[in-house]
């Protein structure tokens, strides 16, 4: 009994839930924010990357290549210090919130790019064959023949690739973005009570939850038998 | 462009002169001389790895030529102001494995180049398309998708894909080879058909029969060059070369 009510003191102090609530909430809304624009550009940036590669242009792809194997290698937490520092002693004041969605992006466009490609890849010679022999383009091959069909064996690994780096947005707190971990370790740091920091764990399970529901459904919507 | 265009009466729809193919230093093609007139159906025959394939395929530019000069409707493919593109909707192919889009209808495999190439409007494209698979005696099968079609089917609409262009050429590169035994008379029947109807076709098979009754003329390929080329009649049944003859026996077994 004493260990019971010593835990809700721990982790759920009431008095404490009413006063933060507002604070965690406000940091569920800046995660959101910032994980749907991480989405959005990262999704697009790697499919752009993908099908640049695609036209095989050696000095193009070297870079490329060299781009996602540097931003899938190094760990982001590294990434945000060293751009949210360094920059400004280049002249670029970036806000903290910018800072975290262009390197998010960038490690999510990295590993999108490779998956896209893998996608391309594996599209059987036959498909551009039948299709340049009708007289379609290079172009037009890859927009209506490859891609709908690479994208398609993309969704799985892309759908588990993003719900990773999105929860990479807690990475924020160490450069001061307003989102849930950010929120619930200065509450915690007023307060000397972990209660905060449990509710941005239940505030982040609460929002990735759905999305990890939803990433199944997009699974096995997109798992299509080949001819 | 069309500099051969009124040389003769009937110029050929197909002319290849001293054709060469290698890959790295591997020579496949050594030197192919041939000509096929409008309406025509040539048939090439020859062992596996004798450059048959590549030989077609040098034909639409899939493989790039290493020598020589190949002449489709007048047109000089290999020239650098060809647009192979506009070239290749005048020649149609159909492949061993059919090729089928798996993300569209068999209307859609149909219709596609006739939007992104023909630049037609999507209800006249269609209705083309249509036209086309009636033709191959699948309209009714207009939007299933490849992979709930028999393999026969399959190749039917790739026909069809390839016919909805309306064609000077049509290429057939073993259509029937992939196919259950039960299936490949569907698939020839059309070829007939197509052949009744007056369409220039250079086949690769090993359709014995067919060849006999449908080919106008055989030609033996060994080792990347023509060996005999003939009648049906007289490749199958009094071949001049030793090697046609062994090819032959073997192949009648």
């Amino acid at each position: 009994m004493e260990f019971h009510s010593a835990f809700l003191e721990a982790f759920f102090k009431w008095e404490l839930i009413q006063r933060y609530f507002p604070a965690i909430m406000k940091g569920v809304g800046v995660t959101i924010e910032i994980a749907a624009a991480v989405v959005f550009t990262g999704i697009c940036a790697g499919l752009a990357l993908a099908v640049i590669r695609a036209f095989r242009a050696r000095s193009i792809n070297v870079v490329i290549v060299l781009f996602a194997d540097a931003f899938r290698a190094l760990p982001p937490l590294v990434l945000v210090l060293l751009v949210y520092f360094g920059l400004p002693n280049l002249g670029i004041n970036l806000p903290s919130f910018a800072v975290l969605w262009i390197v998010l992006s960038l490690v999510l466009a990295a590993f999108c790019e490779e998956i896209f490609w893998a996608g391309i890849l594996s599209i059987a010679k036959g498909q551009w064959e039948a299709a340049r022999s009708t007289g379609l383009t290079f172009v037009a091959t890859l927009a209506y023949v490859v891609l709908p069909q690479a994208v398609r064996l993309a969704v799985p690994p892309i759908t588990n690739r993003t719900i990773a780096i999105t929860k990479n947005t807690a990475l924020g707190t160490v450069i001061g973005v307003g989102e849930i971990l950010n929120q619930a370790t200065t509450a915690q740091s007023f307060s000397g009570n972990a209660t905060p920091l449990m509710m941005g764990a239940i505030a982040y399970v609460i929002l990735f939850i759905p999305v990890v529901v939803l990433g199944r459904f997009i699974e096995t919507r997109f798992r299509w038998r080949r001819a | 462009m069309r500099l051969n265009g009124v040389v003769s009466a009937t110029p050929p729809i197909l002319e290849i002169r001293g054709l060469r193919k290698s890959f790295h230093h591997v020579e496949v093609l050594r030197g192919i001389d041939l000509s096929v007139a409008p309406q025509e159906l040539v048939f090439i025959i020859g062992p596996s790895g004798s450059g048959k394939s590549t030989l077609l395929r040098c034909c639409n530019r899939l493989e790039e030529p290493t020598g020589g000069s190949i002449r489709v409707d007048g047109v000089d493919i290999m020239a650098r102001s060809t647009d192979i593109n506009a070239m290749r909707r005048r020649i149609g192919m159909v492949f061993q494995s059919f090729n089928l889009y798996p993300h569209m209808t068999a209307l859609g495999n149909v219709a596609l180049a006739l939007v992104k190439v023909l630049r037609r409007p999507r209800k006249e494209a269609e209705r083309v398309a249509l036209a086309a698979l009636d033709r191959v005696g699948l309209s009714e099968k207009a939007a299933a998708y490849p992979a709930e079609l028999s393999g026969g089917q399959q190749q039917r609409v790739a026909i069809a894909r390839a016919l909805a262009l309306e064609p000077k050429l049509m290429l057939f590169d073993e259509p029937t080879s992939a196919l259950d035994p039960e299936l490949v008379g569907s698939v020839l029947n059309v070829m007939r058909e197509l052949k009744r109807g007056g369409m220039t076709m250079l086949v690769v098979s090993h359709e014995m029969r067919f060849a006999r009754d449908a080919a106008d003329r055989v030609i033996f390929l060994d080792h990347g060059a023509i060996v005999e080329e003939g009648p049906p009649e007289q490749i199958f049944s009094q071949p001049e070369r030793t090697r046609t003859r062994a090819f032959i026996a073997d192949i009648a077994r």
